[in-house]
């Protein structure tokens, strides 16, 4: 019986993936062929989905992009065997070059297995580190995670050892609370960022790694509950990530006595409301409490005093992701990746127009114009590239000038760009940048929590500023006045939202000035490719 | 023009009394709030004005304690929606594959602006701020099912095979308020 994998991952799945394995499950029917179709998570590779695969001698055989009405000639050709001859064959996929230059850690597993089968899971190397871990005291493990320097993942780069440490080492005693003596570990599911899937695709490829890491962690401090704290645009990692869990809890891998230690770990998938602010840790915690996912005051810091009054470790996806390589392979394993403190491998989300988009895992150091180039591949629309936004809708657009900058996150600093959660979207020479600045402005207005006022009402002065300058209204004086407000958001904000929405605007004003100065009566690049 | 779907057909028949037991359900979580909400709107497609006193008392906390909640969150929308939610990702990764172009035409098509519905009940369309699916834009999302590479055409395509009449062009007499 031949093994065939067709992806179940939200990309693979947009473009019409289980139509693809039904027209497969079909052909094989009508040509008494006996496959075993397994729904495996994706490789990353997502310009190449549908990406169907083959069992073979030689190993695993890509085809790609595959469409259903493709399979019926793919079927005649020898798809069964892996022969090639067809336009679509890739060769076996480990050897496909975008594949094989990366460094796979955290996506080791993403694409070669059912991720919802516990037993695949275990057979490439899972529940190794929570077996150590159980073997190990909560210090232990606490010093393993620091000894890796493991930063966070979700756009702070704060050290995970140290948050751990806090919370270890934190009075969870609150009289009159019926959370006292308790602790929790929180995963930052909420990945709002454009240009950004990592998360996701961790949570539908390699769901049981991620309810590992939350175990240990729940270890390491002393916690006998999680929660990921999901956002509602995942309908396909949310009912992944329940299958898992299920799984997991039936086998004894969590529940009240996780696997016979005497210890209990319970985790639970709570779904955000499409508020991009709870992104920001504490919003989160509010949000998980029943409350408006407004940001807090700190301190107190969450490790101290975070969901429900306890204290608790708010990890981003990505970084409690990387804790069950860390456990099983060694924290020093783990710091022999990557360049100055940036250590270990960061997955970077090749996105926007690029050619060939995808997850690319490397250690840290590579630059944004090898990434750009040699894995994207140029733009999707084959116009020359004009401006890279990295780090999300907070991020700076970089001109070609940055693009030799290393991808770390002190290199970034200094160019005052962010690596934040390592997406980069591309945009081609058909860009406004004012178009652009003014989104900035436009998506912090919509997505305000509202609570400081710099962010709540400077984001809708700044649209306004902006499409006064678009008008040419009073053009230079309200340009002093757009910069003048990006430094009322950054200094007068609470979190990162209204902080840092200058990043974009600043650098499309620094670096695309033209764009700022556009006859009104022209119309801007974007309607002029529409037209 | 627009209206929404059900003013006619829900809100005489609620089903409270399955609210109450939801909340009496839920109650026992830690933070039982968004839950309760999620599975109010799962059921009826969005949160009714009825639900608030009854997740107030059961939670016992204030009308407005509730009400604040819902109005914070894009998901609880409180005026229901039509048969299909059509959701636009606007984010930046679609906006470099033509997003802007996408939901200009998904505009004109269905006669209507983001948050409304169509006049038949059809369709319901949001902004959304990123699927996730953001090497393969611009991405789209239907009800639960999310669309990559995304054209007019294929646009089109998703609506006619959702919609249970015809669709037709609508006319663009009145211009959609921004």
């Amino acid at each position: 019986m031949t093994r065939i994998y067709v992806p179940r991952d939200t990309t693979a799945l947009s473009l019409g993936a289980d139509e693809v394995a039904a027209k497969l499950e079909q052909g094989c029917a009508e040509r008494n062929l006996g496959v075993e179709l397994v729904r495996n998570g994706s490789r990353g590779l997502f310009w190449l989905e549908p990406l169907l695969e083959v069992e073979t001698d030689q190993g695993r055989i890509a085809y790609g992009p595959v469409a259903p009405e493709d399979i019926p000639a793919l079927l005649d050709e020898g798809l069964l065997n892996g022969r090639p001859g067809h336009p679509l064959y890739r060769g076996p996929t480990e050897e496909i070059p975008y594949l094989k230059k990366q460094q796979r850690l955290t996506f080791a597993r993403a694409g070669i297995t059912d991720p919802v089968s516990l037993d695949d899971y275990i057979r490439h190397g899972g529940y190794v580190g929570l077996r150590k871990a159980l073997a190990k005291i909560a210090q232990e493990i606490v010093d393993e995670v620091k000894t890796s320097g493991l930063r966070g993942r979700g756009g702070a780069a704060f050290p995970a050892g140290i948050k751990w440490q806090t919370v270890l080492d934190a009075d969870a005693r609150t009289p009159n609370s019926p959370y006292s003596k308790r602790k929790f570990i929180v995963c930052n599911a909420d990945e709002g960022d454009s240009g950004t899937f990592a998360d996701r695709l961790v949570m539908e490829a390699d769901p049981f790694m991620l309810i590992e890491g939350m175990t240990i962690a729940g270890l390491a401090v002393g916690a006998d509950t999680g929660f990921i704290y999901l956002r509602s645009e995942y309908p396909v990692a949310h009912q992944i990530l329940n299958e898992a869990i299920a799984r997991a809890e039936e086998v004894g891998y969590l529940g009240d006595n996780v696997l016979n230690s005497g210890k209990a770990f319970h985790l639970e998938v709570r779904l955000g409301a499409g508020a991009y602010i709870c992104g920001e840790e504490t919003s989160l915690l509010d949000s998980l409490e029943g409350k408006r996912g407004q940001v807090r005051v700190k301190p107190p810091l969450p490790a101290l005093k975070g969901a429900f009054g306890q204290p608790t470790v708010v990890n981003n996806v990505l970084t409690l992701a990387a804790v069950p390589f860390i456990l099983a392979e060694g924290g020093q394993a783990y710091a022999d990746y990557g360049m100055g403190r940036s250590r270990g491998t960061l997955p970077f989300q090749l996105t926007g127009n690029i050619e060939r988009g995808g997850v690319v895992e490397l250690a840290f150091g590579i630059t944004l114009r090898e990434l750009l180039e040699d894995f994207g591949g140029g733009t999707a629309s084959g116009r020359p590239m004009r401006a890279v936004q990295v780090g999300g809708p907070l991020g700076a657009y970089m001109p070609e000038s940055q693009w030799d900058t290393p991808l770390d996150y002190e290199a970034f600093s200094e160019v005052g760009a962010v690596v934040g959660h390592g997406g980069i979207v591309v945009f081609d020479d058909t860009v406004d940048m004012l178009d652009q600045a003014r989104f900035a402005m436009e998506f912090c207005a919509i997505e305000s929590c509202g609570k400081c006022t710099p962010c709540r009402i400077g984001s809708t002065r700044g649209v306004e500023v902006i499409d006064r300058i678009r008008a040419n209204e009073q053009r230079d004086d309200n340009l002093i006045l757009l910069r003048d407000l990006c430094d009322t958001l950054e200094d007068g904000s609470l979190c990162a939202m209204g902080g840092m929405t200058p990043n974009p605007v600043r650098s499309a004003l620094q670096y695309f000035p033209d764009d700022f100065y556009r006859d009104p009566t022209t119309a801007s690049n974007t309607t002029r490719e529409e037209a | 023009m627009h209206i929404s779907a059900q003013d006619s057909s829900v809100g005489t028949d609620l089903p409270l009394d399955w609210i109450q037991a939801e909340v009496a359900a839920l109650k026992v979580k830690p933070g039982p709030l968004l839950p309760i909400l999620h599975s109010i709107r799962d059921r009826l497609g969005y949160i009714p004005e009825e639900a608030v006193p009854i997740i107030a008392e059961g939670l016992q906390i204030t009308r407005a304690e509730v009400h604040g909640v819902i109005s914070f969150y894009h998901d609880f929308n409180t005026a229901p929606i039509g048969r299909h939610r059509l959701q636009i990702c606007r984010a930046e990764a679609c906006q470099a594959r033509g997003c802007r172009s996408l939901e200009t035409h998904a505009k004109a098509k269905l006669g209507i602006d983001y948050h409304q519905t169509t006049a038949d009940g059809e369709f319901t369309l949001e902004p959304v701020y990123c699927l996730g699916n953001c090497a393969t834009g611009p991405s789209v999302r239907l009800d639960n099912d999310i669309h990559g590479r995304v054209t007019a055409k294929r646009l089109d395509a998703l609506l006619g095979q959702a919609a249970t009449v015809p669709l037709t062009l609508q006319p663009l007499a009145e211009e959609p308020e921004s």
